[in-house]
């Protein structure tokens, strides 16, 4: 069975951008554990030849016509939403 | 029970008006403030559509087949005039530009939106604890819980503030807590209802539906709501047409959802409800299908899967919370979501990011997507026979609140009985099926083949005209 430790949380709480405390990478290690434990029993399943089915009701790629589509919600609506804006941009803190 | 036609006809006789039946809903909704049911009401919003369709109805402008009837909205569905919160933290001050496609052709019918209500933070759970508000209680007994994660739709209509109120089930979430309050609640073909503004979980598995008090009243809220939308590239060519009633139907009891685990008095009703579907003229045949036993294991690879995709988008950055004093842009996005997720949503996020990394994604992701052809190809099979598939909607009555917890799986096996239908993509509702010694609501779960959402109704009616 899948053991997953603490370091291993917090490896995963990187790529899934999340900050944890170490109490809550304990906890999360526990449970994250107990879960692949459980889904692991498909492993009991022949799966050989069998496609996957990410789609389920048969719907392959829809496109649009290649127009330019005017939406009801205006940029300063979309602005007023952003924490932080200054001249028409969302401002963030410094990327390095 | 105030049903939609009752209000309908009370607006058109003159005895009552939108203004009326609005006020008065809201009136209810603060009457059970201590279930706590909703996050937001919206009474201003609510009141000047009312006033606007009381106008026209006086002029006599058409104003729509469901013109004054007040609804509520499971706190995922963009709607103006107040907050979405998804009952997280991280979007508590969040007010949606636009509005879900649903709510659009509710509004544009005249149903009237009252409110917004509580549910697990973003539809990751199954009895409403997960919620930043805190949870919602169940309708009939305030120590258990209301089921999840559309808890507060559920308890609105099983306490009759509304007829009907709008949720998602991705894996569960309307039937399971329908089951548990009481009322009839309907997960539709994947693809029947536009998913556009509605606050993604999993893309391949959510579906937008509605709880109601009646099947008829069920029946009219999806038709509305049913439809092709150019903004949602999954919903399906427009198929829905009201029930034909079926003199008898070929229906398959799953033997695997009737085995230990099972509440006695779940399996007692369910019993019950074969023998009377019997009685009433149809075919009901006991039938196995071994897979089901690995749904579950199949839902939390997938979903959690889609979830860390679909829940990458909420960074602080655009909208919602944004954590103070981040040095760097990426502090700023740790701290934002570390600070405005539930536990549930990171445990799932995480597991998601786990079984699509590099070395684990064929054993988890692409195993769990084969086993899914099996499961469809078993449900198939099955559907070659019989119309409808039947059995219990979960293994037990509401549980206490506080009683999962601390145990995620334990949790998850609530969900054991409604996902199947989900990773399929078919339509499955929950119908009443009395209540425990107790008095706890147990519900009857009915599934069909994919776009065949009206046969489930047609049975189901027949099934209320005949035993009530």
């Amino acid at each position: 069975m899948t053991q997953i430790s603490r370091d291993d949380v917090q490896h995963l709480a990187q790529l899934s951008k999340l900050q944890l405390d170490d109490d809550e990478a304990d906890a999360l290690a526990a449970d994250i554990t107990k879960i692949l434990g459980y889904v692991e029993q498909l492993d009991e399943l022949d799966t050989e030849n069998v496609e996957p089915s990410y789609q389920v009701t048969g719907i392959k790629s829809v496109w649009f016509e290649d127009e330019v589509q005017r939406s009801d919600v205006g940029r300063e609506a979309l602005l007023e939403l952003a924490p932080e804006a200054v001249e028409n941009q969302i401002k963030v803190p410094k990327v390095l | 029970m105030h049903t939609i036609e009752d209000i309908k006809q009370r607006i058109k006789s003159g005895e009552s008006t939108a203004r009326a039946e609005v006020e008065a809903a809201l009136a209810r909704a603060k009457q059970h403030e201590d279930k706590n049911i909703f996050i937001s009401l919206t009474p201003e919003r609510a009141l000047e559509r009312a006033d606007e369709i009381d106008e026209k109805l006086k002029s006599g402008e058409i104003v729509g087949s469901l013109a004054g009837v007040p609804f509520a909205a499971k706190d995922n569905f963009l709607t103006l005039g107040g907050t979405t919160t998804a009952a997280a933290k991280l979007l508590s001050n969040f007010e949606a530009p636009l509005q879900a496609t649903a709510i659009e052709k509710l509004e544009a019918e005249g149903a009237i939106c009252i409110g917004k209500t509580n549910l697990d933070a973003f539809a990751h759970g199954g009895s409403t604890e997960n919620s930043a508000y805190g949870p919602t209680k169940n309708a009939v007994d305030d120590s258990k819980v209301a089921g999840g994660s559309s808890g507060g739709s559920a308890v609105a209509v099983a306490l009759d503030i509304v007829p009907f109120t709008l949720g998602t089930d991705t894996g569960g979430s309307i039937r399971q807590p329908a089951s548990f309050n009481g009322a009839v609640g309907v997960k539709p073909t994947y693809g029947m209802v536009s998913r556009y503004g509605v606050v993604a979980m999993a893309s391949s598995t959510d579906c937008i539906g509605c709880f109601a008090g009646t099947m008829d009243d069920a029946e009219q809220v999806m038709g509305v709501i049913a439809g092709q939308d150019e903004k949602d590239m999954t919903t399906l060519a427009d198929y829905y047409t009201p029930a034909k009633v079926k003199q008898s139907a070929k229906i398959g009891l799953i033997k695997e959802f009737m085995g230990d685990g099972v509440d006695d008095e779940v399996r007692a009703q369910v019993k019950e409800y074969a023998e009377k579907l019997t009685v009433a003229g149809h075919t009901v045949e006991e039938v196995s299908m071994p897979i089901t036993k690995y749904a579950l294991a199949m839902y939390y690879i997938i979903v959690p899967a889609e979830i860390s995709s679909n829940l990458a988008r909420f960074d602080g950055v655009r909208y919602g919370q944004r954590a103070k004093d981040a040095t760097n842009l990426d502090e700023l996005y740790n701290k934002s979501r570390g600070e405005g997720f539930e536990a549930e949503n990171e445990r799932r996020i995480m597991i998601g990011s786990y079984v699509l990394s590099s070395g684990y994604f064929d054993a988890y992701y692409l195993k769990a997507q084969k086993a899914r052809t099996l499961l469809i190809n078993a449900y198939n099979e099955l559907f070659e026979t019989y119309d409808v598939l039947l059995g219990p909607v979960a293994p037990t009555p509401a549980f206490a609140l506080g009683e999962n917890t601390s145990d995620p799986i334990k949790m998850y096996l609530a969900d054991a009985m409604t996902v199947p239908a989900s990773l399929a993509g078919l339509p499955s509702i929950s119908v009443r099926g009395g209540t425990t010694k107790a008095g706890l609501p147990i519900g009857i779960q009915l599934t069909a083949q994919q776009q065949n959402d009206s046969e489930l109704f047609a049975i189901a009616k027949t099934m209320e005209s005949h035993h009530g």
